[in-house]
């Protein structure tokens, strides 16, 4: 049966990554200059059009999440001193680096000739380079995004940025890979994102058929992978996105369900709405809950950390940084609160969801802050009562299965409940 | 006669209602969960069982003076199942000294466990003569500080100590708890009847109920133990509905719920159906749940039920903060360090507790009228007064229902699923 089911893009998902991870592993030999960035907000692009490999240190510990090797890694960092407190994913990085540096494909990942942060709300990550630096003696430059307090980018905001980017982010790239910038390439490479981006934004609208072809958020965390990693703007990304598309439209076609590990998933009884990144130590079992119920994530926001293309948002090879400073404002984490409850009804409207849930986790400030007022709000608005469970990204001693199992039940028979009466 | 079931495994206790084909309450039954669902769910069901067959002789005699009679009969019933799992507490407990006991102790091991088990067994039947005292529902309470009381008396520090004597207690309780016994009705109401003097209306009564035949049609379990029942899944409800609609049916007016439990806390709305609108449950944490104020019982060296009255005694509530179960003990010597009553402390932490399951409340949507307290908490006076207060303060005036058998409401609801299913 696996066999069957890895589809054409999984395999290539597969290739991609894996390439990338070598090239990664020989760049000490080969040159290829190396450039560490976040997910939200990140410059892949503009990184490409120098020559260079980006790292995501998020993407590596939540693979290290996955591979079950994130426990024994956030106590290496805590040995060493970090407080329980810390965001797991930086001391799962941290745990990493000192049992050897293995990226998720085993190999060695190279030191990073720049640490390029690009700040969209989250102060952890400020504190994450610092550590890096710390270990590994290298320049740092540092994108402030301003937070859309007031829900818009006001031209001041993006003259602060545009500024930013020419005095400082590009200067630092210059000379980290001892390359001139060149603005044909950033605009070949913003060209090849924008139609990527397409693809994509058609592969997540999809969730509003019905059944849904996708999981929103469990699947589409696999789907997201490689435009919020290292192949936004790349001729492998675009190939990617384009054979997905196919396949989900085949499915819609053929009225067919998301496939879950466990199989495709006929039958949807419970379509949801979830917001909040997902828990990675226990992807699967946590996964397995939603789909044995045959509940299916028809939309999220985790999916929009790295960029909300699904309301209109192109990267724009005609204005090659002002469209730059225009996604890093946009990433989620820099979004207000207003705009994220809008965000939540909307796909809970539009995707005719069921039900919605908040996965708070413990870890991550910039999406657990204010989720008791957005699950109110977003009740209010769509008169669908949440759900609210707790977690964490890659701690599995955050992970109470039996706690987590227990509430989902109960709300999937709630809402069956709920049914039943307005039938009744 | 035709019943449904319902099993509402809960983390500390599993209870068992069981209700006739016109949705009346038959009988409920309970224990502790011991670990071990499987058989808990057996033993709540047997002991619901055998509650409706006492029911049933209620309903069969008539003269005033054999109803008397019938509680006496229960009394004794229960006597002669405490008993029969003393005897075989007994024996496990020899074959253990005999296995484990030095050489040089084992006869004396021997005497001493034998005379613990007599002097128990004399209290009993002392007990069954004198009028009722409240106590513990289960046979390890009741049993456990007997036994400790009297290893004090005899014990002897040079020889079979008392550490020696509970050390095998504790390995052979377990042991009775989790074997099937013969407790059911037909194996000890002929027992009991001739303890009671064999009274002649009572003996036909006793005839026709243990005659009555009582088939369960359909059964629902809910709880944290329910992944172990042996049903199907439709069999199974998750215990946020169970709770709703249990207290739906004790209370039709009931809007807002909220159950305090052993581990988890759950704050639940109901429509005008008992259908569940919203709900929230504690996170992770059990912090302030039922088992907290067990921690707390235990640190004070109280039973848990003494907890709520000693906390009404007090006249100037402490301020807590912390309601974290690990932290309980801590927290306390704290407080008793600094010269606070133990009263007043009591009161603080009863506080503490309802505080945090306000937060829960106030995320499910508030409290509407009516608002309905159940779990095995809401049986602890200190809470109730708690929630009085701090629904008032944040609210208003809102109709506040408990009822006597709150502890069952998840188990009732379970059973109205099961009769809605027979149906």
């Amino acid at each position: 049966m696996a066999a069957v089911l890895k589809d054409r893009s999984m395999v290539l998902q597969k290739e991609m990554i894996a390439n990338h991870f070598a090239r990664l592993a020989r760049a000490p030999e080969t040159g290829e200059p190396v450039v560490y960035t976040f997910v939200p907000g990140n410059l892949t692009e503009l990184i490409r059009s120098f020559g260079a490999l980006p790292v995501l240190p998020e993407i590596n510990a939540l693979q290290s999440g996955m591979r079950k090797l994130s426990g024994d890694y956030i106590a290496e960092a805590e040995r060493a001193g970090h407080s329980e407190d810390v965001c797991t994913y930086v001391k799962c990085d941290i745990g990493m680096m000192r049992s050897g540096n293995l990226g998720p494909g085993g190999l060695k990942l190279p030191k990073p000739d720049l640490l390029l942060l690009s700040y969209t709300g989250c102060y952890t990550f400020m504190k994450w380079f610092e550590l890096l630096r710390e270990e590994y003696d290298c320049p740092t430059v540092m994108f402030h995004v301003p937070y859309q307090g007031d829900g818009v980018l006001e031209p001041e905001h993006r003259n602060y940025m545009l500024r930013q980017l020419k005095e400082q982010v590009i200067p630092a790239l210059e000379k980290a890979t001892g390359r001139k910038y060149d603005e044909d390439k950033l605009r070949h490479h913003l060209a090849l994102s924008a139609k990527a981006e397409d693809d994509l934004v058609a592969v997540l609208q999809a969730g509003k058929h019905r059944p849904s072809p996708i999981d929103g958020y469990f699947g589409t965390v696999y789907y997201v992978g490689p435009i919020f990693s290292a192949f936004r703007g790349t001729e492998e990304g675009v190939e990617y996105y384009r054979a997905l598309r196919e396949e989900v439209e085949q499915r819609v076609a053929l009225g067919l369900g998301p496939i879950t590990p466990d199989g495709p998933l006929e039958g949807e009884r419970y379509r949801l709405v979830v917001e909040g990144p997902p828990n990675w130590t226990h992807f699967r079992d946590f996964w397995k809950m939603f789909s044995d119920e045959k509940a299916v994530v028809v939309a999220s926001t985790y999916t929009k950390v790295g960029g909300t293309y699904d309301f209109g948002f192109r990267h724009n090879p005609d204005d090659p940084l002002g469209t730059l400073a225009d996604y890093c404002s946009g990433c989620y984490t820099n979004l207000n609160l207003p705009t994220r409850i809008d965000m939540i009804s909307r796909y809970i409207e539009e995707y005719q969801a069921d039900g919605f849930l908040i996965n708070s986790v413990k870890s991550c400030n910039s999406f657990s802050a204010g989720q008791l007022m957005i699950l109110r709000e977003v009740e209010k608005r769509t008169g669908i009562p949440g759900a609210f469970i707790e977690s964490d990204l890659v701690d599995p001693r955050y992970f109470s299965a039996a706690n987590i199992k227990n509430r989902l039940e109960s709300y999937f028979q709630m809402i069956d409940a709920r049914r039943l009466g307005k039938t009744a | 006669m035709s019943c449904v079931v319902g099993i509402d495994l809960g983390s500390t206790t599993t209870k068992a209602v069981i209700l006739d084909e016109n949705g009346d309450v038959l009988g409920r039954g309970i224990t502790n969960s011991r670990s071990n669902y499987d058989l808990a769910a057996e033993v709540a069901k047997t002991e619901a069982f055998i509650n409706a067959r006492f029911g049933i002789i209620e309903q069969q005699v008539q003269a005033t003076e054999t109803v008397a009679m019938v509680s006496r009969l229960r009394r004794a019933f229960v006597m002669e199942q405490i008993l029969q799992q003393l005897r075989r507490l007994e024996q496990l407990m020899l074959e253990e000294s005999e296995r484990s006991a030095p050489e040089q102790l084992k006869a004396a091991f021997r005497t001493s466990i034998e005379e613990i088990c007599r002097r128990i067994t004399l209290e009993e039947v002392q007990r069954f003569k004198q009028p009722p005292m409240l106590r513990s529902d289960f046979f390890r309470d009741a049993a456990g500080s007997a036994f400790m009381r009297i290893a004090e008396q005899i014990a002897d520090p040079t020889g079979v100590s008392f550490d020696r004597l509970v050390g095998v207690y504790d390995k052979c309780i377990i042991r009775v708890e989790n074997e099937p016994l013969d407790l059911d009705f037909r194996d000890h109401i002929g027992d009991a009847l001739r303890r009671v003097g064999n009274p002649p209306g009572l003996a036909d009564a006793v005839e026709y109920a243990v005659a009555k035949d009582l088939a369960p049609a359909y059964t629902v379990g809910t709880g944290y133990g329910r992944a172990r029942l042996p049903f199907p899944k439709e069999q199974i409800r998750s215990e946020i509905l169970c709770h709703g609609l249990g207290a739906h049916a004790m209370f039709p007016g009931t809007r807002t719920v909220l159950d305090i439990g052993g581990q988890d806390t759950k704050a639940i709305q109901v429509d005008e159906q008992g259908i569940v609108t919203n709900f929230q449950m504690n996170d992770r944490c059990a912090a302030g749940c039922g088992r907290y104020l067990g921690y707390i019982a235990d640190e004070m060296n109280l039973g848990l039920h003494e907890l709520g009255p000693l906390a009404e005694q007090s006249k100037r509530c402490v301020k807590i903060n912390s309601t974290c179960t690990v932290f309980a003990g801590a927290e306390l010597r704290e407080r008793l360090g600094l010269g606070e009553k133990r009263e007043d402390i009591l009161a603080g932490l009863h506080r503490a507790i309802v505080i945090r399951a306000m937060s829960l409340l106030a995320r499910s949507g508030g409290v509407s009228d009516e608002f309905t307290f159940t779990g095995g908490v809401a049986k602890n006076p200190a809470a109730v007064h708690a929630i009085r207060d701090l629904i008032g303060e944040n609210y208003g005036e809102r109709t506040l229902n408990i009822s006597a058998d709150s502890i069952y409401t998840g188990a009732l609801g379970a059973a109205l699923f099961a009769s809605r299913i027979a149906a």
